[in-house]
């Protein structure tokens, strides 16, 4: 057993999706069916289809911080101040060059740039009209760096650019910068305003692979036979992280400990994924927390819901848990679409739940289940009764060949 | 632009700029940035939004000029009405 200094638990969850602002929400909404994807409109490209968050922006930032900062700023600051509420920290006995911010993200800066392009064609392209806040919204730190101006955090804060497996690797960064004791607290999560640039969207839409649905509810339709592509949402979502012997000390909530992670690279394609690679990643994770396959209760997949994507995770999972019988496998992007930086985290937190009330959310949308993405124990349609559930797999894989995957495990006060 | 018209100008700006401030008790010969919580940045967007609004261009060495209304007005007055 790890000596506890070096065990690293979650205490705390903050976090918007398309469909809740904060886990609660968020948990029934995936147990009720409820999906977050709605109308959507944006400069350009005109009508399609987003997942768009509702949280109160002006409940821990003045109009003025919102106006100067960015909307990735936003949903940070919110998710960060929502999560150190939720831990029970009583934030002004913190010592706060102590604590760390990790963010990640999939890009940033495309929408200020976007925005500057777009305010400068007014005035002619007249350069001296280009906004003198455009160098500090794009900088590449500027969520996690905005959640240190918010709350007078001066520990270290960076975000970490890890396409759409971004959202574990701000897990896992936080996680290693408590065992390495740089910090004492870390806020590690990830977050996305993706759905403001049209670039992306034109972009997904030139790759064939932008979702498209009379129903925007049923866009998002990952394993199903006639899934089409991805719905791009926004989102965010920030854990605090501490080591088990401080989070015992002032006998904090424990959602779950942090017990294995990994992370590699395809080094082959630029989108294209890589099953053998993602496999490996599982396998690395697995071995780093000690884990047979058979011990892991829950895989949440990736899959974005794209004809190629899901097969491939299917088939690397099915590599890995091919002789498991109780590896139970769901996806919460049939909800709240494909929130990118911020999805990793997103999608574990509404699973943790699961630890306490033993219940595994489905997969919505699998209406005609994809021969192709079969697979033993797959959740489907309405909720599944298991029982106890003990460790959680979660998968986030992204763009030029990145994966990463973060198991958690129910915390167990006997061991 | 008369005085009072480039006064409102300025205020409209303003509101933009710090929406959380109430500038209708504003003491036109205080700094703006004794009265209200403004920050060099904020004279920056001053002189970006002027720009943008009425093609007024302000050299840095000009700056100073935009500390309170009433400095800011009479700077503004020629340029205004050229």
């Amino acid at each position: 057993m790890m000596d506890n200094t070096q065990r690293i638990v979650i205490t705390g969850v903050g976090l918007t999706s398309p469909n809740g602002n904060n886990l609660p929400e968020f948990r029934n909404a995936l147990l009720n069916g409820k999906s977050g994807i709605s109308p959507y409109e944006i400069r350009y490209f005109g009508k399609t289809l987003a997942g768009i968050c509702h949280f109160d922006t002006a409940k821990y930032q003045k109009k003025k911080d919102l106006r100067r900062g960015t909307r990735a700023g936003s949903i940070a600051v919110y998710c960060a101040n929502e999560a150190v509420i939720d831990s029970g920290i009583d934030w002004n006995r913190v010592d706060t060059s102590q604590v760390g911010v990790f963010i990640g993200i999939t890009e940033h800066g495309n929408v200020e740039t976007e925005n500057e392009i777009y305010n400068i064609k007014q005035f002619n392209y007249d350069c001296s009209t280009w906004s003198h806040f455009h160098n500090p919204r794009t900088v590449a730190n500027n969520p996690a760096g905005e959640i240190t101006l918010n709350l007078r955090i001066t520990g270290p804060h960076y975000c970490l650019g890890a396409a759409c497996a971004a959202g574990n690797a701000g897990i896992i960064q936080g996680v290693q910068m408590l065992r390495l004791g740089e910090v004492d607290l870390a806020l590690a999560g990830g977050v996305s305003e993706s759905i403001h640039t049209f670039g992306i969207f034109a972009a997904f839409a030139a790759e064939n692979a932008l979702a498209k649905h009379p129903i925007p509810e049923k866009a998002s339709r990952p394993f199903d036979r006639d899934r089409n592509g991805i719905v791009i949402s926004e989102g965010g979502c920030v854990f605090t992280l501490e080591r088990l012997t401080d989070a015992k000390q002032r006998g904090a909530k424990i959602y779950g400990e942090i017990v294995g992670y990994g992370m590699n690279s395809d080094a082959g394609d630029f989108v294209l994924p890589n099953p053998e690679r993602q496999q490996q990643c599982m396998e690395k994770a697995l071995t780093k927390a000690n884990l047979e396959p058979e011990q892991i209760d829950l895989v949440s997949t990736h899959a974005t819901a794209t004809p190629t994507g899901d097969v491939q995770e299917i088939t690397a999972i099915r590599q890995v848990f091919g002789g498991s019988k109780k590896t139970y496998i769901n996806n919460t992007k049939s909800f709240i679409g494909h929130a990118m930086g911020s999805i990793g985290v997103l999608e574990l937190a509404g699973n943790l739940p699961s630890f306490e009330d033993g219940v595994i959310h489905p997969t919505i949308n699998c209406e005609n289940l994809d021969p192709d993405c079969e697979i033993e124990n797959l959740v489907v349609g309405t909720p599944k009764v298991v029982g106890n559930i003990r460790y959680i797999l979660n998968n986030s894989f992204g763009m030029v060949g990145i994966n990463s995957v973060v198991i958690v495990g129910k915390y167990d006060a006997t061991i | 632009m008369t005085e009072s018209e480039i006064r409102e100008a300025v205020i409209n700006i303003l509101s933009d700029i710090a929406p959380d401030e109430n500038f209708a008790s504003m003491k036109d010969e205080v700094s703006f940035r004794d009265q209200f919580e403004m920050d060099s940045m904020d004279l920056l967007d001053i002189v970006l939004e002027l720009r943008k609004r009425y093609r007024v261009q302000i050299p840095e060495e000009d700056y100073p000029k935009l500390d309170n209304m009433n400095s800011t007005v009479e700077y503004l007055l020629p340029l205004m009405n050229p």
